[in-house]
């Protein structure tokens, strides 16, 4: 794989958790140490330190340099490269619709000819008049 | 052909994605290639390479439906749901339910048909329990749904800027 869609592949694994997500939404107002970080969430350290784990090596957050707290920040670059969904999710939807239109006119196409052949059937019927 | 208007992607609230756009058909057409299994087999099937070889739909309140897709590389992703509401050629209501549930629960899909002289302006609405569920969700699936049909687009269109 290819080490572009290799990290995008992983920023989506990464969040594709619900802690990790409110992990980031409490990094976006600021940096904060893995105590302060799990103290929200109903884990201990270790279970947060494993999200962060998750997080880094996605390269979401990174580590302060203070060495006593190592605060953990966001790194807001992997986010933006992910946040084009809605263009993509456009272009899904146009691939999707392009595909109905072709749908469409077929059975607009067909739907003309069954009227046409209806009408055919009907012509020759109204001309033959019921034998009084 | 006549010009059809293009293709809208808003976020007008919190917990919906609603998708607008024009066709050059009835709404009556429009709808049935959104309740006819072997219509909408044939254009809904997101980005290339993915085809849909389950699609089963029990159109009545209440009846369910079912849509599996799969890519070249045989990896399958299947979505279900029940019909709450249909009002042909109007309206359609259904719930939606991944079976990777990486949409982050259940969601509502509203489908409206409303014609003007002789076109059909489609409206499709997503709503989300919640706005993090929404985000997470056009995130997320993106990766889990179909990182494999984006990246070969990205490849091309990469290779095509070249």
């Amino acid at each position: 794989m290819k080490p572009t869609s290799y990290t995008l592949d992983t920023t989506f694994a990464a969040l594709a958790d619900p802690t990790r997500r409110a992990i980031l939404a409490r990094l976006a107002s600021g940096e904060a140490s893995v105590a302060e970080l799990a103290e929200p969430f109903d884990m201990s350290q270790p279970a947060i330190s494993k999200h962060l784990k998750v997080l880094e090596r996605a390269g979401l957050i990174s580590r302060g340099r203070e060495a006593q707290r190592r605060p953990r920040r966001l790194e807001p670059r992997p986010l933006a490269d992910a946040t084009d969904w809605i263009e993509r999710y456009r272009k899904i939807w146009e691939g999707n619709y392009k595909r109905l239109d072709a749908v469409l006119q077929e059975l607009k196409a067909r739907q003309k000819k069954a009227v046409d052949a209806l009408l055919d059937e009907v012509k020759p019927k109204s001309r033959k008049r019921k034998p009084q | 052909m006549t010009k059809t208007a293009a293709l809208r992607v808003t976020t007008p609230t919190d917990r919906d994605v609603v998708i607008t756009r024009e066709f050059d058909a009835s709404r009556g057409m429009v709808f049935d290639a959104h309740t006819k299994p072997d219509l909408v087999q044939r254009w809904l099937l997101g980005p290339p390479g993915w085809t849909m070889p389950v699609c089963e739909i029990d159109l009545r309140v209440g009846g369910k439906y079912r849509y599996v897709w799969q890519n070249a590389d045989g990896r399958t992703m299947g979505v279900g749901g029940t019909f709450t509401e249909i009002a042909r050629p109007s309206r359609i209501v259904i719930t939606q339910l991944f079976d990777e549930d990486w949409t982050g629960g259940e969601t509502i899909v509203i489908t409206e048909f409303v014609e003007t002289k002789g076109k059909t302006r489609l409206t499709t609405t997503i709503r989300y329990v919640s706005r993090e569920v929404r985000d997470a969700a056009l995130k997320t699936g993106m990766a889990k749904g179909m990182e494999a049909g984006y990246e070969r687009l990205d490849d091309l269109l990469k290779e095509e800027t070249r």
